[in-house]
């Protein structure tokens, strides 16, 4: 069954436990347009939903950090975070091991994995499931690019996984939607918090609505590193959708700077119907 | 010196309710097996955030270990501050600070929750 869904969306653990300390205008926007996705989601019917995250030591650590790992169980749990600051109580989020061993096997036929039958769920995962399956009833398949641990997945091989996901998504019978999460320019979890490089944001969305692989390959970790921070570096999820996405084009719903969520939020996706 | 020990430390603390607990209860034991100077474990123990910030732990481990311990987020990023204005810039690593100590970038929040509050009165 072909891709039925392609999309992005911030993740930041702000945005469900900093609620109330963001301008209620600008946060409610947001979260209106999170809500549209999640409309748009169900709409296209998924039999499971691919998260494409970049994960923040919850599971992978410098022991034995994969370049690519997805998740291969029938259940899943989280936050690891304080349920209290994060905004979101911990329970079990549902898999599916049969969809995952079989999507997976399809994935390996183009690149890489690791995959894992455990796997604890971080914001980077939980923040975007608040929103868009608030009821934890669709499967949900885990995916991870290292963007915390350098050396980093090179930008390429970001966008040869999202060709391989396609492939797989497009080979098995189910409907599948992909979702990939992350910030664009940021620089979280530090004194930094807040910084926000609202230009590059645009310019780099701009590249991914046009699913430009060209422009969106045209970084390197170090100007990435100084123009978009440390966070900027989970660019590779958002470049693994747009090779999913197989040329089509995308639409920005909100892309809008909340500091106290550490971000310019963001939530748009691809029309896939053409 | 050894960040490394210190984050291993932290990674699997923060994943762990059941550890959590345990070292809430005895701090030394869960300690013992990991291999860190007197520096480090002081710093652990405090919990001293800004001087684990200095030494270059990883934002996402230490943003973490910070709500383990119930510290509201500006407090968590004036820890840090405070860590750079104590002990200097960050060792190692890619979470290093790039503003200066008196360019509080969270002001831009504070800014918008004045608003709120103007607002609201």
């Amino acid at each position: 069954m072909p891709l039925v869904f392609a999309g992005v969306c911030s993740h930041a653990p702000g945005i469900t436990g900093r609620s109330e300390q963001a301008d209620p205008d600008v946060r409610d926007r947001f979260y209106a347009a999170f809500d549209q996705m999640r409309v748009d989601l169900e709409t296209s019917k998924p039999d499971a939903v691919v998260i494409i995250a970049a994960e923040h030591f919850a599971n992978f650590f410098m022991n034995n950090m994969p370049t690519f790992a997805i998740g291969m169980a029938d259940k899943y749990e989280g936050p690891i975070e304080d349920p209290g600051w994060l905004g979101i109580e911990r329970q079990q989020i549902p898999g599916s091991a049969d969809i995952s061993r079989r999507f997976i096997s399809e994935v390996m036929h183009g690149s890489d994995v690791s995959y894992a039958e455990e796997w604890k769920f971080d914001h980077g995962i939980m923040v975007p499931l608040h929103f868009l399956t608030p009821g934890y009833d669709i499967p949900i398949i885990p995916v991870n690019i290292n963007c915390q641990g350098p050396p980093l997945t090179p930008l390429h091989r970001a966008w040869q996984f999202g060709e391989s996901i396609r492939a797989a998504c497009d080979t098995l019978p189910e409907r599948i939607a992909v979702i990939s999460t992350g910030g664009i320019s940021h620089w979280p979890a530090t004194p930094d918090s807040g910084k926000i490089n609202v230009e590059w944001d645009l310019d780099f969305m701009d590249r991914w609505c046009r699913n430009d692989r060209e422009a969106l390959l045209d970084y390197d970790d170090l100007t990435v590193y100084a123009d978009a921070g440390q966070g900027g570096f989970e660019i590779r999820t958002f470049i693994a959708a747009a090779a999913a996405a197989r040329g089509a084009k995308g639409t920005v719903h909100f892309c809008e700077p909340i500091p106290i969520f550490a971000v310019s939020c963001t939530v748009a996706t691809y029309d896939l119907s053409e | 010196m050894s960040l490394y020990a210190v984050q291993k430390f932290l990674y699997e603390l923060n994943r762990s309710e059941q550890m959590q607990a345990r070292y809430t209860a005895d701090q030394a034991t869960e300690l013992a097996p990991f291999d860190l100077t007197d520096e480090e474990t002081t710093a652990l123990t405090g919990p001293d955030i800004g001087k684990l910030f200095h030494l270059g732990v990883n934002g996402q481990i230490l943003m973490h270990f910070a709500a383990f311990h119930q510290i509201e987020w500006k407090d968590y990023l004036q820890r840090m501050r405070d860590g750079i204005a104590e002990h200097g810039p960050v060792r190692e690593g890619v979470y290093a600070m790039t503003t200066g100590l008196t360019e509080h970038v969270v002001q831009k929040a504070t800014i918008q929750e004045a608003t709120i509050e103007s607002r609201s009165s």
